[in-house]
């Protein structure tokens, strides 16, 4: 079976006051029907970008996409209209962002703002398009939904904003439903409610998720397969179990050391944690022919700076973009 | 207490409440919102006590509150063995240098139009405790403690990364050698990577200054490796209190349990040890907060008794002390 979607050879570049440089480079994965995928790494690596890029939403003017294709059921997304884009997101693909206080229009209530979803999409009435607000609002287990449905944004708790977001975004039951770091701004037992409905919704409508974090341990509670994204290039891809226990790329390594986790067996010394030391370069430095994380890679080798690493393929389709993912 | 034990505490926290007026509705009482309600606690010299809890769980208030950056309704703020909060004039300023604070956003707490120098200066300047002379050399000394290089001196905030921001924070607190550093969520405004570098920095620097730190996360992990006690909060109260190991391995509050219970974690065996505690719908109104336990309307063990009487912070283990009428001296978690 062909994947859902199928992104291949992806570059996307970004003019800035210094001139173009690729913020996505040469990035290929794909995306089986209900399956979950999860990109991971440090703020500007091109995580949240990729997103836009398959949305169709980057910056106007600003970014753009060079070449590659994403292909989503048959159809090259990056040929598509703007007419037929419009089509697709919302009712085919949608997104959820990190940001659930300022992405609800406060001037609206929410019952219509899930609506307007409907009337758009699916051609409903407006008394047909409320009533199944109420049933979504009811589905994200957001109690009292007829009560609520006539609420503002602003009568609501971050976690219950979060909840609206994914009834709009889930009100087409689209195919792909991209959550971008939905659960950054939320308590942790908000976040693993809103895990738990992610997860139930998904299996229900057999929606493909796209989970964008930059936290291991929800990739690990979350996901089937990883992808580790550094500076606008995929460093590592592989079974998320496969990838923690063993990684294959010295910064999938340092992602998931630097970060004091909870343990299951306690002990009373606490270990130094391990660092990876200095930060993401500026975006004038990607594109370069060489690896892009020799500066803070402690395996750093001459060859490391002459070129840009090959993938390696390891076991169940666990590939890792270092010249040394070998001996890591 | 013993002459010895009193020596080693540090900080004394009694009865400490901050409230906040709330606007009027019509006619009627004032009415206040109780954001940290009689929380007590201590710190030995040289330890580290967490306060964890969610949003709105007063932890943040309770820290402001102790260097006196909110007004403190009620309470003493015992700090090397003078009430903090009574202090005045001369003596406030003096003491000030014990107690300094390390902020959560380092784009923030950093004044854009000093240099980076000048920053970590401002304290000495301030509280003229150093002859001027000797200030350059105490600020060079701190640049390379934290980790900075001396060239960066001259640099504005602007021209440093996040990290970098943070590290000024940190040698901006520790110029006037303090003995307290209270560092709220010194870590959750940065990248994952560099979270590391700070929280190991900060490890270090508490071994070779003797700092003592009171440490405000809602990050478990994160206090899990940094704290010696923790102090969980919810709405304004302390409803557990117990050193590292007793309250990672043995939590008794239920809130404590669905707390840990939430975070996801890589460690595939605590993934599957772990059973998941919903704690459903969201705390009360903290302006009315209800009669009982302010947890147990979420509560998943929770009895009539529960929502009529609120529980007393007791001990009942050595050095343990829970606020829950189902947990006795027996200490055996309600769930």
């Amino acid at each position: 079976m062909a994947p859902l979607l199928q992104v291949e050879n992806l570059r996307i570049e970004l003019t800035t006051r210094d001139g173009v440089a690729p913020v996505i480079d040469d990035l290929s994965f794909s995306l089986n029907a209900g399956e979950t995928i999860s990109f991971v790494g440090e703020s500007g690596c091109g995580k949240s970008m990729t997103a836009l890029g398959i949305m169709g939403l980057l910056p106007e003017k600003i970014g753009h996409i060079a070449s590659g294709t994403i292909n989503f059921d048959g159809e090259d997304l990056t040929k598509a209209s703007d007419v037929r884009l419009r089509e697709i997101r919302g009712n085919d693909i949608s997104m959820i962002f990190q940001e659930p206080m300022t992405s609800l229009n406060p001037v609206y209530t929410i019952g219509e703002q899930i609506a307007e979803v409907l009337r758009r999409h699916q051609g409903l009435g407006k008394r047909a398009a409320h009533d199944k607000a109420i049933d979504l609002l009811d589905a994200v287990r957001i109690p009292n939904p007829k009560a609520r449905v006539s609420d503002y944004p602003h009568q609501m708790s971050g976690g219950q904003r979060q909840r609206v977001m994914i009834a709009i975004a889930l009100a087409c039951e689209p195919k792909i439903l991209i959550a971008d770091e939905p659960t950054t701004a939320l308590d942790v037992t908000v976040q693993a409610q809103i895990f738990d409905l992610l997860r139930d919704l998904g299996e229900k409508m057999g929606t493909a998720i796209i989970l964008i974090t930059h936290d291991m341990g929800a990739v690990a509670e979350m996901a089937e397969r990883l992808i580790v994204m550094y500076a606008g290039r995929k460093a590592e891809e592989g079974p998320v179990e496969q990838v923690i226990d063993h990684p294959r790329h010295p910064y999938t390594k340092g992602l998931i050391s630097c970060v004091p986790h909870l343990m299951g067996t306690l002990t009373a010394e606490r270990p130094t944690l391990t660092e990876v030391r200095g930060i993401v370069p500026s975006i004038r430095q990607f594109g370069r022919d060489a690896c892009l994380f020799a500066s803070r890679c402690d395996l750093v080798s001459d060859k490391c700076l002459e070129g840009r690493p090959h993938e390696i393929g390891f076991e169940n389709d666990q590939h890792s973009a270092c010249w040394h993912a070998e001996d890591v | 207490m013993s002459k010895q034990e009193q020596a080693d505490l540090l900080l004394k926290v009694d009865h400490l409440t901050v409230r906040f007026a709330m606007k009027r509705s019509g006619w009627g009482k004032k009415s206040y919102l109780y954001a940290v309600d009689d929380v007590s606690f201590e710190i030995k010299r040289g330890e580290t006590l967490a306060i964890v809890g969610e949003s709105g769980s007063g932890k943040t208030t309770t820290a402001l509150a102790v260097a006196r950056l909110v007004h403190a309704h009620e309470g003493i703020v015992d700090l090397d063995g003078k009430n903090f909060l009574e202090l005045q004039g001369e003596a406030l300023r003096k003491a000030r240098a014990k107690l300094q604070f390390i902020f959560q956003d380092p784009y923030s707490s950093l004044n854009p139009r000093l240099r980076a120098e000048a920053v970590v200066r401002e304290p000495l300047d301030s509280l003229d405790a150093v002859p001027v002379a000797e200030r350059q050399a105490i600020v060079d000394r701190l640049f390379t403690a934290v980790g900075l290089r001396p060239e960066q001196q001259r640099l504005f905030p602007h021209q440093f990364s996040g990290g970098q921001r943070q590290r000024i924070g940190i040698a901006r607190a520790l110029a006037t050698q303090p003995e307290l550093i209270i560092c709220d969520e010194p870590v959750s405004a940065l990248d994952v990577a560099v979270q590391a570098q700070i929280l190991n920095l900060l490890r270090r620097l508490q071994g070779e200054f003797n700092l003592t730190y009171l440490f405000i996360s809602h990050d478990l992990g994160v206090v899990q490796h940094m704290c010696d006690s923790v102090a969980v909060m919810y709405m304004g109260k302390i409803v557990e209190h117990a050193d590292r190991m007793s309250l990672f391995t043995k939590p008794l509050h239920p809130y404590t349990s669905a707390l840990l219970s939430a975070v996801p974690s890589v460690d595939k065996k605590r993934r599957e040890a772990t059973k998941r505690i919903l704690i459903p719908g969201d705390p009360p109104d903290p302006v009315n907060p209800p009669k009982g336990c302010r947890f147990a309307n979420r509560c998943p063990v929770a009895q009539p008794q529960c929502s009529q009487s609120e529980p007393e912070l007791s001990e009942v283990a050595a050095g343990h002390k829970v606020a829950c009428h189902l947990v006795d001296e027996k200490a055996i978690s309600p769930l």
